[in-house]
């Protein structure tokens, strides 16, 4: 591997010196599980690497009823996975969280991390967006957010400026009569990249039986993960039904633009994310208490 | 030659110092400079889970953590896993049901197994299955590995 110097600052404060010192040559690590890859492999370059796991406000998992989840970008996804407030209140978050790699990378990779590598087919993300989670970012000219479907700009690339890096991700609190799902289409049990990824997420009115508001997101059928907004603001004020539920999922086929590659055809992509998203859909309504209108 | 930076850590439950570079995995130092062999350089980018260690209580690739990073940590190998009176029972459950052929794979997934059964003791077949999903043997087809991970719980 390459040779570069290592740092493990103490502070938000110093990893914002650090990187201006180093203008564009220093890599932020998180879990490793991408980073050090790409840099055994020259895919990137670092003449310093500063890791962060040894800041608490950057590993800390922090939830309140009334200011919702707050994950630092370094936090595991074991972590983040087996917090009893993620797993009572955020299922749907970690259905795609859990989905990243097997128990190793688990371990080691963070959510963070995740969304830095801006992988079109990125598990966490589509997740994220469906929970309307916000990314919140640190550089020399001090804090701003930006949320989750914005901060993905190109396979690999990501809104932060030179100097900036991600300190958290924010998740609302949890509504009355919300829900939310994610799952994904790999063809073996385990341990592959997403084929096509799609996420729901709903809230129902209090008679659970018409939606209020919707969300659709779309992973590996565009350059970024997608929030599907046409196909979600579709269902908003209408009823619970099989037939509402199969039309947003052909809108938001409508909305993918997938390509062909070595894990499928466009035209394979276009038929999962109407299956996907229907059946996303269904789990999301499941956990918001919702029942179909027969 | 960047400097080297000295670490000190709990390895198999005794402290050991060393130098390494920053770019070094712990998975070369500990082969290269520590001489503790067991764990596998398989692929380098974290699939196969043949370098896998337990540090702090948590299963992970060796090849994707530096070895500087372990400052202060505590690790477990594959050199770790047996008593001095004798083989752990994964160990033996792993002879007595031929679940490796080459090996090459094997003390990845007897650390593997390892951390499973320390996280939970009494794993159904298709716990054992999606836990070892980041291990890849060419050999066994999984199913002597998961009889002898399955049996090793009973025992």
């Amino acid at each position: 591997m390459q040779s570069f110097d290592y740092v493990s600052p103490k502070s938000a404060d110093e990893v914002v010196a650090l990187l201006a010192g180093k203008n564009g040559d220093a890599r932020i690590l998180s879990g490793g599980t991408d980073l050090l890859v790409q840099l055994r492999e020259g895919r990137r370059q670092a003449k310093l690497v500063i890791d962060i796991k040894n800041i608490p406000e950057l590993t800390q998992i922090t939830f309140d009823s009334k200011n919702g989840l707050r994950i630092g970008a370094a936090a595991s996804c074991h972590e983040i996975c087996s917090d009893p407030n993620v797993i009572k209140y955020y299922p749907g978050l970690v259905d795609g969280i859990h989905l990243i790699g097997g128990v190793q990378i688990q371990s080691r990779a963070s959510v963070g991390g995740n969304l830095c590598n801006a992988s079109p087919a990125a598990d966490s993300i589509p997740a994220l967006i469906v929970h309307e989670a916000v990314c919140n970012i640190t550089g020399p000219k001090g804090k701003r957010s930006i949320p989750v479907e914005s901060f993905c700009v190109a396979p690999g690339r990501n809104a932060m400026q030179s100097g900036e890096f991600l300190t958290s991700v924010t998740v609302p609190a949890p509504q009355e009569n919300f829900g939310a799902s994610y799952l994904r289409f790999i063809p073996r049990n385990e341990m592959d990249i997403a084929v096509v990824g799609a996420g729901a997420s709903v809230i129902l009115d209090a008679d659970r039986k018409r939606f209020v508001a919707v969300r659709i997101s779309l992973g590996a059928v565009a350059p970024t993960p997608l929030l599907a907004s046409p196909a979600g603001d579709f269902l908003s004020g209408k009823s619970v039904t099989h037939q509402n539920v199969k039309e947003a999922a052909l809108r938001a086929q409508a909305i993918a633009k997938p390509i062909t590659d070595l894990r499928g055809t466009a035209e394979h992509r276009k038929h999962l994310v109407a299956v996907l998203v229907e059946r996303a859909l269904d789990k999301a309504i499941e956990r918001a208490g919702g029942k179909y209108a027969e | 030659m960047p400097n080297k930076t000295h670490v000190t850590a709990t390895i198999n439950g005794e402290e050991m110092e060393f130098l390494c570079e920053p770019r070094q995995s712990l998975l070369e130092v500990l082969r290269e400079t520590l001489g503790l062999m067991g764990a596998k350089e398989g692929c380098n980018n974290g699939n196969c889970g043949a370098c896998n260690v337990i540090l702090d209580g948590a299963l992970v690739n060796s090849c994707l953590v530096l070895a500087v990073e372990i400052q202060g940590r505590n690790i477990t190998t594959i050199e770790g896993i047996a008593s001095p009176n004798g083989l752990h029972a994964l160990q033996q459950k792993f002879i007595e049901h031929a679940a490796l052929q080459c090996g090459f794979c094997t003390p990845g997934f007897i650390v593997a197994s390892k951390a499973l059964l320390d996280n939970n003791p009494d794993p159904s077949e298709q716990e054992v299955r999606a836990w070892l999903a980041g291990n890849l043997c060419r050999c066994t087809g999984y199913d002597r590995i998961v009889k002898a991970v399955l049996d090793a719980a009973d025992s």
